[in-house]
C-alpha cells in the first residue's frame, strides 16, 4: 500500500519498517503463539484468594434475608460478603447509575450478583457461594420490551418507570405518501459476544489503603470512576492496569468482577482473583439487545425512497448499560446508508428482567441495518428492480443530509461499494463431485446435493464511528524518546486496551512513522496515564491513533528544537534514525542530538465536537464520522433440512487509509464472521426470563468450517477530519454481513423470513 | 509480557520469582522492533499451589519433558492441575466443557482437550503443552507459521490452536485445506481468525516457514 | 472422593462390585462435564485405561468385538470398512480432540438420547456386552436403553465390549446440527442395509426419550425391497418418501433448546429418505460399505 511520505532528497537513511500503512508482525504475538502472554485468567500472587460470585436464580424476585453465616463457616473461608459491605455507593453503570454492586432487597435479572465469597481455594470458594442461604420472594418477570413500556399494570423495574430512552427522528414531511409502500415486522434475537476468554482478573490491596486491579476489559478509567465510588474510595488510589484480554467486542464495557474483587481484597488484606466461568459469563456481561422493529417505506414509481417510518422496540434487561446510545444509533442509523426525504422513526429501549444489554460491535446499527435491508429487498421486488440495483438508486453519497440534518460531509462511497461487491465473479457452481465438508451440514452428511439451493443476496450498512452526541471523546498518550543501548527508542505509553485488534502494533506503526525510529516500545496500558476511551465504537484507531500521533509531533518539535540551536537549519525531518535537513541532507543520528536527554510530552486528542440531538426532534450532528460496508453473500440452503452454507462473501469497506492492512483485513473477516453467526445460529434463547442455553454447546458460534473464503475490497478514501484520513473499521462489516446473507437464503428459499438467527424451523417451517 | 517471557517452558523447574516485578522495556525488540513492556502482574507459575483439598492422590506426569509429581484433587481436571497447581498458564479454560478447544493438550502425542481429561487418568503420561512446544528457545513451525500468517487477533484461543495444529500434522502430515477446515473445527476461534490459521496450518504443513 | 485403577477386566469387576455407585472413566469426556460442572460427585471413579481387555477390538465369531474403551479415532481409521455407518457416525462426534478420546463405551454407559453412536448400532443389530462378578452377559441393543440416560446396565456390571456383524450391506448415517461442525445432534439417522436377510435396519437419535429404531418403517422397506435385491432397481420417490414418513412417526422428540419436535420429526423423515437412497444407490452400484 502507500510508502512512507519522504522528501524530495534521494533517500540519505536506511527506511524504517513498519511504519504507518504496512503489516508489521504485532509485537504481542511471538507470546501468544508460545503460551506466554498473561491473559486476566492466568494472573497469580502468592497467598492469593479466590473470589466466587453468588448470583440469583430468578429474574425477578425480592430478597427476604440472606444468610451468609454458613459460608463463613467452611474452612478456608476468608469472606461472604453483601450489599451492606459495599463501603461507598451501591450502584454504578455506563449511562445511568442504576446497578447494585450487589442487590439489596431486589433481583431483577437471573444472574444478578447477590454475595461474593473469597477462599482459599476455588472450589471452597464455590460451596461456599452455594451455602450461602437467600430467601427470595419470586415475582413474575416483566419479559417484553414493548409491555414493558406500554403494558397496563406492569411492575416498574426501576424508579422513573421501564422507558430507558425515548428517540424520535423527525425530518421532513411526517405525512408523505408513496406510489409504492412495504412494510414488516423484523427481530433481532439476543447474541452474546461469546469472548473465549471470560471475565477475569486480580485485585491486590496496597499499602496506602487503595487497591491495584489487573483486569481485562475494554476502557480503564471508566472502570476506575465506577469502582471508586463503590469503594468510597478516592480515584487515585484505584490503580488499573489492563492485562492480556481474551476478546472484548463491547462486552467487557461494563464492569464485570471489578468492584467484587477489590471488595474481598480490601476486606481480605490479600490478593483476590476471580475468574466466571463460561455459564457464568453468559450472565455475567451485557448483551446484544434483541430488538422488534415495524417498518414501512415509501418510494415512486422508480424505486426512489420517499419516506420511511419505523418504530423499534430494543430490549435493554434489567439494567440500562449502554441502552440509550444503542436506541439512539438504530434510530439516527434507521433509514440505512440511503437518502431518504422524510424520516419518522421512534426508539424505545426498555427495562424488563431479561439479561441486560448494551454493547456489542454494531451497537444498534446492527438492529437497524436487518430491517432496513430487509425491507430494500422488499423495496425492490415491489419495484421490479434488483436488490443492487435499489440501493444504488437511493445510495447516500457525500453531501448528503441524514435523516438528523446532518451533512455528511466526506467520503460515503455507498455506490462504489455496492458495485464491487455485485461485479465480484461469482463463485463456481456446486460440481456433481460431493465433498460434504462444503455442504450445508458439513461433516454431519446431511445431503449430497439433494435439495441444495443456492441464493445471492445483498446487505450494505451505516455505522457512527467513534463516541456521538457530545460526548468528550478523547484519548491521551505520552511519548517518550531517548536513547537506549545506543539507539533512539521511542516510548509509547497510553491506556488503550487491546483486545486482539491490533492496537499496540499500530502505536508502535505511527511512533515510527513520525519519529522515524525503529525501536519503539509499548507500555502496559494503566491508569497512570489519561484516559484513552474506550476501546469500541471502532474509535481507537482514530482517537488513540491521532494521541499518539500528536505526542509524537510534540516530541518531534522539541528534537527539531535543539537541532535547529545546534545546526542552525530549520527544514528538519527525522528519518531513519537521523535528523535530515531537506537542504542540507543528513545532519546528525538522532542519538548525537538527544545525547542523554530523554524527551517526553503528553498530549489529549479529541474528534471534532458532536452534539446532542434534540430530544423531540432528533435533530442534530450527532455523529462525527460514518463508516460503511457492503456485503454480498452467496448461500447454499438445503430446503429440505433448512441447513444453511454460507459459500462465499464478498465485501467492500472504506477505511479512509489502511493504516495497518492485514489488520484490517482481520477485522473485516471476523467482523463479518460474528454477522454470519446472528444470521444463522447465535441466540441466547429466553424464556421467562432466563437463559435456556448458557453454554459452548448450545449457545453456537462459527466454527472454521462455517466460515466461508472472503474477497475483500479495502477502499481508502480519505476523511480529511481523521488522523491520516483514517475511517474506523472493526463494525461495519458486522453490520452488513447479516442481511446479506438472509436476504440469500430468502432468495435461495423465496420466504419471507422476519427474525433473525435464522433457524432450520423458520425455513421448513416446523 | 510477565517475568518468564523471555525464558523458555520446559525449564527444569518453575522459579518462583516476586510476582510484581514490573518490567518496563526488559522484553527484547521482538521481530518487528517492538517491544512490549511487561504487565505488572507476572505469573504463571505460583510459588505456593493452593491449600490441598482434604483428598489427594500423588500424580507424576512428565511435562514438557520435566517429570513434575505433586498430590493432586482426584477430581481436577489436568488443565486446572496444570494452570493452578504447576502454573502452566498457556492453555486456557475457555468452557471448561470440551467445547471451544483452547485447553489442547497433547498426551502422548496426541490431541486431548485437557479440561475434560481427569489428571490423575494419566499418571505417568506424558503431557505438552504450548509452552513445550519450544525446544531450545526456537519456536516450533507451528508457532512460528501462526505468528507469521497472522493466525489470530485476542490470542486467547491460539495457545488451543497452535497444540491442535501440531496434532493435525502428526495424525496426518500432508492435510488438503478443506481437511485442516475439518480437522480444526474443534477449536474456536471468536476473533474468527480462521482463513489466516488455514494458512498457517498450510504452511507449516509445507515446512516452508 | 476414590481412585480405583484395575488393571485387569477381573479386578475392575470386583471394585465395581464393592463400589458399585464408583463411575467407570475411560476417555472421560463425557464424565469429567459432570464432574467440572458439580452435577455429580461420585464416591470414587473406576479408571479403565489400564484394563487391556477393553481396549481393543476383534474378530470374533464372524463379529466384530469393538471393545467399550477404543476411542472414536480407531473406529474411523481401522474400522471404516466394516463398521461403516459406526464410522461415519464417530467422525461427527465432538471434535478431533473428543474423538481422540471418546469411546462407543462411554456413549453407551451415558446412554444420552443424542449420543451419536447409537442409531448405527441399532440399525446394525449390535449386542452389548456386560460383565460383573457374577459373570457376562449380553442385552441386545434394543433393550439396552431404557429412558433419559437410564441403560439396562445393573449398578456392579461395567460394559465391556459392543459386538456388531461386520457390513454385508451398505451403510449411512446423518446429523443434523445448526452448525457445520462440533455440534450436538438435533435430531439423527442410521441406515443399515442387510441384502443377506433381506432387510433393512434403522436407528433414531434425539428423537425420543432414547434412541430407538423405526420397526414399521423397516418392515415397511423390507417389504417393498423384496423383489430388488437380487435384481437391484432404483426406488421410486414415493418409496422413499414413505420410509421418511413412517421413519419420522416412529419418533417421540421434544421441543427444546435445540430445535422443535416438529421440525425433529420432518427432519428425521428427510434424513431417514436421503440415508436409504443413498444406501440403495451404493447397493444398485454393486458398493457393499459406503463412505460420504
Amino acid at each position: 500500500m502507500t510508502q512512507m511520505t519522504r522528501t524530495s532528497n534521494p533517500p540519505l537513511t536506511t527506511p524504517i519498517t513498519g511504519g504507518v500503512g504496512e503489516s508489521p508482525l504485532r509485537p504481542d504475538g511471538a507470546l501468544k503463539v508460545r503460551g506466554e502472554f498473561a491473559y486476566s485468567s492466568d494472573l497469580w500472587a502468592d497467598n492469593m484468594l479466590w473470589g466466587v460470585t453468588l448470583r440469583t436464580p430468578h429474574p425477578y424476585a425480592r430478597i427476604r434475608s440472606i444468610d451468609v453465616g454458613p459460608a463463613l463457616a467452611l474452612p478456608g473461608v476468608y469472606a461472604a460478603l453483601t450489599h451492606e459491605d459495599v463501603p461507598g455507593q451501591n450502584a454504578y453503570g455506563l449511562e445511568h447509575i442504576d446497578q447494585p454492586v450487589l442487590a439489596v432487597d431486589v433481583v431483577r435479572y437471573q444472574g444478578e450478583a447477590v454475595a461474593i465469597v473469597a477462599a482459599d481455594h476455588p472450589e471452597t470458594a464455590r460451596r461456599a457461594a452455594a451455602a450461602i442461604v437467600v430467601d427470595y420472594e419470586v415475582l413474575e418477570p416483566v419479559d417484553n420490551a414493548e409491555t414493558a413500556i406500554f403494558g397496563e399494570g406492569v411492575p416498574k423495574l426501576h424508579e422513573g418507570g421501564n422507558l430507558v430512552r425515548y428517540v424520535p427522528i423527525l425530518f421532513g414531511d411526517q405525512d408523505a405518501t408513496a406510489e409504492v409502500v412495504v412494510s414488516g415486522t423484523y427481530e433481532v434475537g439476543m447474541q452474546d459476544q461469546a469472548f473465549l476468554g471470560p471475565e477475569s482478573g486480580m485485585a491486590v490491596p496496597a499499602e496506602d489503603g487503595g487497591v491495584d486491579l489487573y483486569v481485562a476489559t475494554q476502557w480503564l478509567h471508566v472502570d476506575q470512576q465506577q469502582i471508586a465510588p463503590a469503594l468510597n474510595l478516592p480515584q487515585d488510589k484505584v490503580r488499573i492496569t489492563l492485562a492480556g484480554v481474551g476478546g472484548a467486542f463491547g462486552a467487557r464495557e461494563d464492569l464485570s468482577m471489578q468492584v467484587h474483587a477489590c471488595m474481598l481484597a480490601l476486606h481480605t488484606n490479600k490478593p483476590v482473583k476471580m475468574v466466571y466461568t463460561r455459564e457464568e459469563s453468559f450472565f455475567g456481561h451485557v448483551h446484544r439487545h434483541p430488538a422488534v422493529m415495524h417498518y414501512e417505506h415509501g418510494a415512486d414509481r422508480d424505486g426512489k425512497l420517499v419516506y420511511v417510518r419505523a418504530k423499534m422496540f430494543l430490549d435493554g434487561g434489567a439494567y440500562a448499560s449502554s441502552t440509550g446510545a444503542v436506541v439512539a444509533n438504530a434510530a439516527t442509523l434507521g433509514v440505512g446508508p440511503y437518502n431518504v426525504p422524510n424520516v419518522k422513526i421512534e426508539g424505545w429501549g426498555a427495562y424488563t428482567n431479561n439479561p441486560p444489554c448494551g454493547a456489542m460491535r454494531g451497537f444498534g446499527a446492527v438492529q437497524a441495518c436487518f430491517a432496513y435491508e430487509s425491507q430494500m429487498d422488499k423495496l425492490a421486488e415491489a419495484i421490479g428492480v434488483d436488490p443492487v440495483e435499489i440501493r444504488l438508486r437511493n445510495a447516500l453519497s457525500e453531501g448528503s443530509v441524514m435523516p438528523t440534518g446532518q451533512l455528511v460531509d466526506s467520503a460515503a462511497p455507498v455506490r462504489e461499494l455496492m458495485e464491487r461487491v455485485r461485479d465480484k465473479p461469482m463463485p463456481p457452481a456446486r460440481t456433481s463431485e460431493v465433498d460434504i465438508r462444503t455442504m450445508p451440514g458439513g461433516a454431519s452428511n446431511t445431503t449430497h446435493g439433494e435439495g441444495v439451493v443456492r441464493g445471492v443476496g445483498y446487505g450494505v450498512g451505516i455505522k457512527n464511528i467513534c463516541f456521538s452526541e457530545g460526548f468528550d471523546d478523547y484519548s491521551t498518550a505520552r511519548v517518550r524518546l531517548e536513547v537506549i543501548g545506543g539507539e533512539p527508542v521511542a516510548m509509547v505509553h497510553t491506556a488503550a486496551v487491546e483486545v486482539g485488534q491490533g492496537l499496540v502494533t499500530l502505536q508502535a506503526q505511527i511512533a515510527r512513522t513520525e519519529l522515524g525510529v525503529q525501536r519503539v516500545t509499548i507500555q502496559p496500558a494503566d491508569t497512570s496515564v489519561g484516559s484513552a476511551g474506550s476501546t469500541s465504537a471502532s474509535r481507537q484507531s482514530y482517537v488513540t491513533g491521532g494521541a499518539v500521533q500528536s505526542a509524537c509531533a510534540a516530541v518531534r518539535a522539541e528534537v527539531f528544537d535543539l537541532a535547529r540551536e545546534r545546526f542552525g537549519v530549520s527544514d528538519l525531518a527525522l528519518e531513519g534514525g537521523k535528523v535530515v535537513s531537506a537542504s542540507r541532507g543528513v545532519l546528525a543520528d538522532l542519538s548525537d542530538v538527544l545525547g542523554d536527554r530523554a524527551v517526553e510530552h503528553t498530549r489529549e486528542y479529541r474528534h471534532r465536537p458532536s452534539f446532542p440531538i434534540d430530544p423531540l426532534t432528533g435533530q442534530g450532528n450527532a455523529h462525527v464520522q460514518y463508516g460503511f460496508a457492503a456485503h454480498r453473500a452467496v448461500v447454499d440452503v438445503d430446503v429440505d433440512l433448512g441447513l444453511v452454507r454460507v459459500v462465499e462473501l464478498a465485501c467492500a469497506q472504506d477505511v479512509g487509509k489502511a493504516m495497518n492492512p492485514d489488520a484490517v483485513i482481520g477485522q473485516i473477516q471476523g467482523g463479518s464472521a460474528q454477522g454470519l453467526g446472528l444470521a444463522v445460529m447465535e441466540e441466547i434463547q429466553l424464556s421467562g426470563a432466563k437463559i435456556r442455553n448458557p453454554s459452548f454447546t448450545d449457545y453456537l458460534i462459527p466454527t472454521i468450517l462455517d466460515m466461508p473464503p472472503m474477497t475483500i475490497d479495502v477502499l481508502e478514501l480519505a476523511d480529511p477530519n481523521a488522523p491520516y484520513g483514517l475511517r474506523g473499521v472493526g463494525e461495519p462489516p458486522t453490520i452488513s454481513s447479516t442481511p446479506a446473507i438472509v436476504a440469500a437464503i430468502r432468495d435461495a428459499t423465496k420466504l419471507a423470513l422476519k427474525r433473525i438467527p435464522v433457524r432450520p424451523e423458520h425455513i421448513t417451517g416446523t | 509480557m510477565r517475568e518468564k517471557a523471555s525464558t523458555f517452558a520446559g525449564e527444569p523447574e518453575p522459579s518462583g520469582p516476586n510476582r510484581r516485578t514490573v518490567l518496563v522495556g526488559a522484553v527484547g525488540a521482538g521481530v518487528a522492533g517492538t517491544a512490549l513492556a511487561g504487565v505488572g502482574v507476572g505469573l504463571a507459575a505460583p510459588t505456593t499451589a493452593p491449600p490441598a483439598p482434604q483428598e489427594t492422590l500423588p500424580v507424576t506426569l512428565t511435562v514438557n519433558g520435566v517429570r513434575r509429581s505433586a498430590p493432586v484433587d482426584p477430581r481436577a481436571s489436568l488443565l486446572d492441575t496444570l494452570r493452578d497447581q504447576w502454573g502452566l498458564t498457556g492453555p486456557k479454560k475457555g468452557c471448561d466443557q470440551g467445547a471451544c478447544g483452547a485447553c489442547t493438550m497433547l498426551l502422548d502425542g496426541t490431541r486431548v482437550l485437557s479440561c475434560i481429561s481427569l489428571a490423575v487418568l494419566h499418571d505417568g503420561q506424558e503431557i505438552t503443552t504450548v509452552e513445550g512446544l519450544v525446544a531450545k528457545g526456537e519456536m516450533h513451525p507451528v508457532q512460528r507459521a501462526f505468528a507469521e500468517r497472522d493466525g489470530f487477533q485476542c490470542g486467547f484461543c491460539t495457545s488451543g490452536q497452535v497444540t491442535s495444529a501440531v496434532g493435525l500434522l502428526k495424525e496426518n502430515p500432508r492435510p488438503s485445506r478443506a481437511e485442516i477446515s475439518e480437522l480444526m473445527s474443534g477449536n474456536l476461534c471468536r476473533c474468527a481468525a480462521y482463513s489466516n490459521i488455514v494458512d498457517a496450518v498450510a504452511d507449516a504443513a509445507r515446512g516452508e516457514r | 472422593m476414590d481412585f480405583i485403577r484395575p488393571t485387569s477386566l477381573a479386578e475392575a469387576l470386583r471394585a465395581k462390585a464393592e463400589v458399585p455407585e464408583a463411575v467407570p472413566i475411560a476417555g472421560g469426556t463425557d464424565v469429567m462435564v459432570e464432574l467440572n460442572f458439580d452435577r455429580r460427585r461420585p464416591p470414587a471413579l473406576l479408571d479403565l485405561n489400564a484394563v487391556g481387555e477393553i481396549a481393543k477390538w476383534s474378530e470374533v465369531d464372524g463379529r466384530i468385538r469393538l471393545g467399550a474403551a477404543v476411542p472414536y479415532v480407531r473406529v474411523i481409521d481401522e474400522l471404516g470398512d466394516r463398521l461403516p455407518g459406526l464410522a461415519m457416525a464417530a467422525r461427527t462426534v465432538g471434535s478431533p480432540q473428543i474423538r481422540n478420546r471418546g469411546t462407543v463405551g462411554g456413549n453407551l454407559a451415558a446412554a444420552s438420547p443424542a449420543g451419536d453412536s447409537h442409531p448405527p448400532l441399532l440399525a446394525s443389530d449390535a449386542v452389548v456386552e456386560v460383565a460383573s462378578v457374577r459373570g457376562t452377559r449380553t442385552i441386545p441393543i434394543t433393550e439396552f436403553y431404557l429412558g433419559v440416560k437410564r441403560s439396562a446396565l445393573e449398578p456392579d456390571e461395567l460394559i465391556t465390549a459392543v459386538l456388531l456383524p461386520p457390513a454385508d450391506g451398505p451403510q449411512q448415517f446423518s446429523k443434523v446440527g445448526t452448525r457445520n461442525a462440533m455440534v450436538i445432534a438435533v435430531c439423527s439417522f442410521a441406515v443399515a442395509l442387510h441384502p443377506a436377510s433381506g432387510t433393512v435396519g434403522t436407528g433414531l437419535g434425539s428423537a425420543a426419550p432414547t434412541p430407538r429404531r423405526a420397526p414399521e418403517a423397516e418392515d415397511y422397506i423390507a417389504g417393498e425391497l423384496s423383489a430388488l435385491w437380487q435384481s437391484p432397481a432404483p426406488l421410486a420417490d414415493s418409496v422413499l418418501r414413505r420410509f421418511g414418513e413412517l421413519v419420522g412417526a416412529a419418533a417421540q422428540p421434544i421441543d427444546d433448546v435445540r430445535g422443535s419436535a416438529a421440525y425433529r420429526r420432518h427432519a428425521l423423515a428427510v434424513l431417514a429418505r436421503r440415508t436409504l437412497g443413498w444406501a440403495w444407490h451404493d447397493y444398485c452400484e454393486g458398493r457393499v460399505t459406503a463412505c460420504a
